[in-house]
């Protein structure tokens, strides 16, 4: 059964840097890590040490307050080092890899005849209850809620974004068992959104409620998609998983192993040897881009919600992304003179841009001005493809009037859903913090 | 160029952050900025930008505002030659109303700037670009003759009262334009109303006919111009918002860019014609009209500031109404009261100016009916989904 979704409102971002279709397996990496700010909201428990021995699957933190999130390795090797940072806050978690992965057996499971319990233990044994998040707040999902359903988003619109279609294609035996597990955790439905190219390789998944999505980014996004099927309402929960991490989770039952196979697309203007990489979760980001220089900056997963690493530094948990894009330090002469500089993108119509929609564009990281009061309105609608009114919900956010937020739809929003309507936004003001601060304020309050 | 930025870079020294006069620095940043898009890049969120800033906004509406700004300047040269009955050219018409135009633009750009800038240092954010179209649009709305004390006084009054009291940029309830102008109505009446403000140096001429039409209309004398003369704009009024035509193009421009909202101009014009129309149809329901209310409706569209006030003040993102469905409903409530105030007001033959302060008023009253509709809409879907959770 499928339905199909037409997003009207949105804006597809043409930018140069393209990756070809072409999968290649990237080099090993001397050493992984996992990075427990990935996890918003969750206090790593350590319940290894530094010079421990481990398989690819074992436990090495779990959730300080959600105690049945587990945390496990994504390959065999030692525990090399925990990097802190202020008050002793756990940024990386280091493991120095061996040259050939050994796996911790979980035995097999099939896990559609499986009990529900079995299967949910199993998911969260093998660390895979991270891959599981939740709306409200875009955190990851606390094991003792029971959602109304579970979305999966394979339709990729973000600028530059991996081809969700071309990542599974490999795996649509894995992602089925997947799918099949993830049945057994929520009484609804689960929900599939598929584009042109990813609808080839599903079409024949069973037990899902597909859905068509058509239309410009943030159309691509789990959370406009769950508006438009299912809308969440308060007290409700919704869980959303990735496709990657559906066929990891599918890999789980069918070999017992826990796999954290991680495809990754090297793309953006700066970037050689734009391709798809196999790679494993918390790769080394060096391993794969060389030694960037000062003027590139390298993100680890897309330009508008992806974050800035640094040489040697390591791939995000969830990203399935890594974009070079230049920096763009550098002064530009009357720049705000109407309708120069036309090699900028830009939404608004005094620049030209808008007269080439064909044109790809090599944004840089430079913010084309500076921050100032919210002043111009109805822009951000024309990039936020919801019933919801997003400058009176930032200010809402900005007041932390709680009330408001909750009328005025918080629960429905995650930062990324307000990633365009800061890119489009006049005020350069940072949308996507002050959603995520809102956020973070319901969880206190409201929880 | 870079000889400039190194110059600038040493200029703005001790302006940095740390050094003696970083207090100072939004003074400094504003001028460099006004000539070098920052080098600032992104540090959370989302890593690319769009091309536009405000500046790029404002100076889009500046951009704007010149053909009606250039037009009111030969106009009011025009005017004074023809009411004197003396030869003139082109421009020595422009030259007659530039000298008298540009002061104003100076004392105003001077006078608001100043208080600009003072708020930006005393309360540490960056100066904002919104004064750079509030300080053209104060003197392009004011008769050529106004002292330009007048005009000062209204800048600060506008500045103070109507914008920095309320927060700065951004949190204003009235649009500051109209703040300065409906000051200076009501504190120098003689100055801003009647039959001799609006022909430069018309008080030294006896036997001057300076009146607006609508002044005209309103003490029930004749109109001797025709429907052309009121597009084109060949008539008395304020400094900027005689001709139709040239106002047009900046709507033109506003709209294109989408700068200023179309649906705001579209909503008022048809609020100013349905209004205009209803008092048409007066006689045709047994009832007398006046010169007024028998002024044909698409002529209402054309005489006074209506189009000027509708295109330029009325679409103020800040004081207009800012969801989708409250901008048709501001829009057509400005034109529509808008006429109805100059029909009905003896006292005061222009109602633009009242109608959208009035209607300032009111736009965030008409935003949160419109957002309340949106939030029942949310709570209805959550009666049904959980008819057991209580709905606040």
């Amino acid at each position: 059964m499928s339905k199909d979704i037409r997003i009207k409102r949105g804006l597809s971002l043409r930018l140069e840097g393209e990756a070809e279709k072409e999968l290649v397996k990237a080099p090993r990496s001397k050493t992984y890590a996992i990075k427990p700010p990935d996890f918003h909201t969750v206090v790593p428990k350590m319940v290894v040490k530094e010079g421990a021995k481990l398989l690819a699957g074992d436990e090495i933190f779990y959730s300080k307050y959600t105690d049945q999130i587990r945390f496990t390795a994504p390959v065999s090797g030692v525990l090399k080092e925990i990097k802190r940072g202020d008050k002793r806050k756990i940024l990386e978690i280091i493991i120095e890899a061996d040259a050939e992965d050994a796996y911790r057996d979980f035995g097999k499971m099939d896990a559609s005849k499986a009990d529900a319990k079995d299967v949910e233990e199993r998911i969260l044994e093998s660390g895979c209850g991270a891959f599981i998040y939740q709306r409200p707040y875009d955190i990851v999902a606390d094991p003792k809620d029971t959602p109304k359903a579970i979305f999966i988003s394979a339709v990729s619109t973000a600028p530059l974004a991996a081809d969700k279609g071309f990542i599974i294609k490999d795996k649509v035996d894995a992602f089925q068992e997947g799918i099949n597990a993830l049945r057994k955790l929520t009484p609804g439905k689960v929900h599939v959104s598929v584009d042109d190219t990813s609808a080839e390789h599903l079409k024949n998944i069973q037990g899902v409620e597909l859905h068509h999505v058509k239309g410009a980014h943030p159309a691509g996004n789990v959370g406009v998609q769950i508006h438009k099927i299912d809308p969440l309402n308060r007290g409700e929960r919704i869980w959303t998983v990735g496709v990657e991490d559906v066929a990891i989770i599918g890999n789980v039952f069918l070999t017992g192993e826990y796999r954290a196979d991680r495809t990754i697309v090297l793309a953006g203007s700066e970037a050689e040897n734009r391709k798809y990489y196999q790679s494993t979760i918390g790769a080394n980001v060096s391993d794969l881009i060389g030694q960037a220089s000062d003027s590139v900056r390298i993100i680890s997963g897309d330009v508008l919600t992806g974050t800035q690493l640094s040489n040697n530094q390591y791939i995000g948990f969830f990203d399935n992304e890594v974009t070079l894009i230049p920096e763009g330090d550098n002064y530009r002469i009357f720049g705000w003179l109407p309708f120069t500089y036309n090699n900028i993108h830009s939404n608004s119509h005094t620049s030209l841009s808008w007269l080439f929609p064909k044109r790809k564009f090599t944004p840089t990281t430079n913010l084309n001005g500076e921050e100032r009061a919210l002043v111009v309105t109805g822009e951000m609608e024309e990039v936020l493809p919801m019933d919801i009114y997003p400058m009176q919900l930032i200010k809402a956010c900005m007041a932390g009037d709680i009330e408001k937020m909750e009328n005025l739809g918080i629960y429905e929003v995650a930062p990324e859903d307000f990633a365009l309507v800061e890119y489009v936004n006049t005020s350069k003001i940072e949308i996507q913090e002050v959603i995520r601060l809102g956020l973070d304020l319901m969880i206190t309050e409201v929880g | 160029m870079e000889w400039i930025r190194q110059r600038l870079d040493r200029i703005r020294e001790p302006f940095n952050k740390g050094n003696k006069l970083e207090k100072y620095s939004p003074a400094i940043n504003a001028l460099d900025t006004f000539l070098f898009t920052p080098n600032h890049t992104t540090k959370t969120g989302a890593h690319i930008r769009d091309a536009v800033d405000l500046k790029r906004t404002m100076i889009t509406v500046v951009l704007a505002l010149v053909p009606a700004l250039i037009f009111g300047m030969w106009n009011g040269g025009y005017q004074h030659y023809s009411q004197l009955g003396e030869a003139f050219t082109f421009w020595e018409a422009i030259g007659h109303g530039a000298l008298k135009i540009i002061p104003m633009i100076a004392v105003s750009y001077g006078v608001g700037l100043g208080i600009e800038f003072a708020f930006a240092i005393f309360r540490g954010h960056e100066v904002n670009e919104g004064y750079l179209v509030t300080g053209l649009l104060i003197p392009m709305i004011m008769p050529i003759d106004i002292p330009l004390w007048m005009v000062g006084l209204s800048v600060v009054f506008a500045v103070l009262v109507g914008k920095e009291a309320f927060g700065g940029t951004g949190m204003n309830i009235l649009n500051p334009a109209l703040t300065a102008r409906a000051f200076a109505f009501f504190a120098y009446p003689t100055y801003m109303s009647g039959n001799s403000v609006w022909v430069s140096n018309a008080g030294e001429v006896d036997a001057i006919s300076g009146e607006t039409i609508l002044g005209k209309l309103a003490s029930g004398n004749e109109v001797p111009y025709s429907v052309m003369d009121m597009f084109s704009g060949v008539i008395p009024g304020s400094i900027a918002e005689t001709s139709v035509i040239c106002i047009l193009a900046g709507a033109l421009l506003l709209i294109l860019t989408k700068v200023g909202s179309w649906r705001i101009i579209l909503s008022a014009f048809i609020g100013a014609a349905i209004m205009g129309l209803i008092f048409n149809a007066l006689p045709a329901m047994g009832l007398e009209g006046n010169d007024l209310t028998n002024f044909p409706w698409y002529s209402h569209l054309i005489v006074g500031g209506l189009a000027f006030g509708i295109v330029f003040m009325a679409t103020d993102p800040v004081s207009a109404a800012q969801t989708m469905k409250g901008k048709w409903i501001y829009g057509f409530l400005v034109g529509f009261l808008s006429v109805m105030i100059r029909v009905f007001n003896p006292a005061y033959p222009e109602g633009v100016m009242l109608g959208i302060l009035l209607m300032n008023v009111f736009a965030p009253t008409i935003d949160h009916y419109v957002v309340q509709a949106n939030v029942n809409r949310r709570k209805k879907r959550l009666k049904n989904a959980n008819p057991q959770v209580e709905t606040a």
